[in-house]
């Protein structure tokens, strides 16, 4: 329970209870938020992705603004693992949170060799960046297909002895059916999801106004397509889901825990305002409290919903 | 210059305190802001959580470097060109209203008292990011010659800023045919020759840099330079803001909003 706070703001993600269900979404968060921002508040840290090879990154520019959200095409600039031994984790270890740490690679034996090198003390979980857009060429990803990403996690969970979360990408049209993957494959909760595969053109010079062409969407305008995708994956599996798509107030957090969610991620609205990670907390506490509900975990799919029938669904998913 | 600045940084509404045009392009808006703003160095910047012009919607911050700050009144000052859907934004602002400011960021000029001179160097809007070296190295008993370079006298910026703080100002311009590279070269050459020149702090021209880069490297003169690159969060964690820059003989990217946007002028890849 939080100082002064009604409400029991603890939730279970696997075997790890953290003090609240808000934490920065991977690539939006460094130790510089300290300098702006409470980081012990938080309920999690999940640091950039990083990658056993070095990798300096996409050209630019690397980010542009569209309406209600922005595009990136970072490229996954990393220093490799020495340096984030010997640097990044001391610097993450000065914060109470417990430390998730996001992983990619180009293939399944990689990201395996990656998982069990950083499976040192400090570390609290992996989140598998299965998702990332911009990692492989035209966008694809392991997470776009339940194969792949059952081959992926099952050498994952092979691989390392921590808390295992898988980072689903939205740009794939079963997401359900990979989050099944996921699970089957031994992942202990799911994140969803990850930027939209998007683009931007110049009209005055007629170029792309990402470096890289293609980038991913995120920020506001996603929030509505990521929380369907929350809903249909908690449905889907019995871990825990992590929301991530476009939250920026208490209201949004509260909106995918009610949708199936056990926690989110917040990531560009802390571009905006770096203490909305604090504002969420402190909103959903409220939001609980106002409405006599004791336990934040109570939200986690809470939505009321009629039973309807097959028919009725069909208008929403026509077949293809 | 490498690792988190021991500063504190706070987004806060400020409010308008006056805002007007400066001349045919630039804007001044002064805001009345507490601490940690009002106590930003000179080469700081702060994002700026634009309001949105009639028909636009500025979603990102905006990075805009410091033009002035006064701790004492409380206040902190900007000097703008309206280019984008961001100053279209702020040019609508009233006095009385408030703006969301994040700040202050980044690594500013650093002044070494053992200097006896400085020429402060830049052009266009790069003039605001110089402006408030002039006060800072009075107050450190540094004396600077500012060369202030724009298209056309009336837009030069900061001119009468570095007077009434006692430099010496000495202003190009392409109208006059004095701005190009190798008239600004001979006036430094000049200055050198002089004597008392112990740095160069630079902003705003690539071509201006270099000549500056050659000098330095020349007669083993230090020199700082102000970076601007598109940004997103302002603290480092992005990583949209990079530049190349030579560091020993390799090319590294460092990030504008954090490692900077002061850099070592030998450093920097004009």
């Amino acid at each position: 329970m939080r100082e002064g706070g009604m409400t029991d703001m603890s939730v279970r993600i696997g075997g790890l209870t953290l003090a609240n269900p808000v934490m920065p979404a991977s690539g939006t968060f460094a130790e510089g938020l300290a300098l702006a921002a409470d980081l012990d508040a938080l309920g999690a840290l999940v640091t950039k992705t990083i990658t056993r090879e070095l990798r300096a990154g996409n050209p630019l520019p690397r980010v542009a603004e569209t309406a209600g959200g922005m595009l990136n095409a970072i490229g996954i600039p990393s220093k490799g693992v020495p340096y984030f031994l010997e640097h990044t984790l001391p610097a993450m270890r000065a914060f109470a949170p417990p430390l998730v740490v996001s992983i990619s690679a180009p293939t399944a034996e990689g990201f395996a060799t990656l998982a069990a090198e950083v499976s040192v003390p400090g570390v609290a979980a992996i989140e598998a960046n299965i998702s990332c857009p911009n990692i492989e060429e035209d966008g694809r990803a392991f997470a776009m297909r339940a194969e792949s990403t059952e081959a992926v996690i099952r050498r994952l969970r092979a691989a390392t002895p921590l808390p295992l979360w898988a980072k689903l990408t939205p740009n794939t049209g079963d997401v359900p059916e990979v989050a099944r993957a996921a699970e089957a494959a031994g992942a202990d909760a799911l994140v969803v999801a990850n930027t939209i595969l998007a683009m931007s053109v110049d009209l005055t010079t007629f170029r792309p106004r990402l470096g890289n062409v293609m980038g991913g969407l995120s920020g506001p305008a996603i929030k509505p397509i990521v929380l369907r995708q929350v809903y249909q994956c908690a449905r889907a599996v019995r871990i825990p889901v992590i929301g991530c798509g476009g939250i920026s107030t208490a209201e949004d957090a509260a909106e995918y825990m009610i949708a199936g969610a056990t926690a989110v991620q917040v990531g560009t609205a802390t571009f905006l305002h770096p203490g909305a990670m604090e504002a969420v907390i402190e909103g959903l506490s409220r939001f609980c409290a106002g409405r006599g509900i004791a336990r934040v975990s109570e939200l986690t799919g809470a939505l009321h919903r009629e039973e309807t029938d097959e028919a009725e669904l069909e208008w929403a998913e026509p077949a293809p | 210059m490498s690792g988190p600045a021991p500063i504190s940084v706070a987004a806060q509404r400020a409010g308008v305190l006056s805002h007007a045009s400066l001349n045919a392009e630039y804007r001044h808006l002064v805001l009345r802001a507490g601490a940690p703003a009002s106590g930003a160095l000179p080469g700081q910047f702060f994002q700026l959580l634009c309001p949105a012009p009639p028909g636009e919607a500025p979603f990102l911050r905006r990075p805009m470097s410091l033009y002035g700050a006064d701790p004492a009144r409380g206040e902190v000052e900007f000097l703008y060109k309206v280019t984008g859907a961001g100053t279209r934004g702020l040019a609508t602002l009233s006095v009385g209203d408030t703006l969301d400011i994040m700040g202050p960021l980044g690594h500013g000029f650093a002044l070494d008292p053992a200097w006896r001179g400085v020429v402060a160097i830049g052009r266009g809007a790069g003039l605001a990011t110089l402006a408030p070296i002039a006060k800072a190295a009075r107050a450190a008993g540094i004396g600077v010659t500012a060369i202030l370079s724009a298209r056309r006298p009336e837009l030069v910026v900061s001119e009468d800023l570095f007077r009434g703080q006692g430099a010496r100002v000495i202003t190009v311009t392409d109208q006059e045919g004095t701005s190009g590279p190798a008239h600004v070269e001979r006036l430094l050459r000049g200055l050198i020759a002089e004597g008392g020149v112990d740095a160069f702090l630079t902003c705003g021209s690539a071509r201006l840099l270099r000549v500056q880069q050659r000098l330095g490297r020349e007669f083993g003169i230090p020199g700082q330079v102000a970076m601007e690159q598109q940004m997103a969060c302002g603290l480092g964690m992005c990583f949209c803001c990079v530049r190349d820059f030579n560091e020993g003989g390799e090319i590294v990217h460092k990030r504008v909003c954090w490692d900077g946007p002061v850099f070592d002028m030998l450093e920097a890849v004009a």
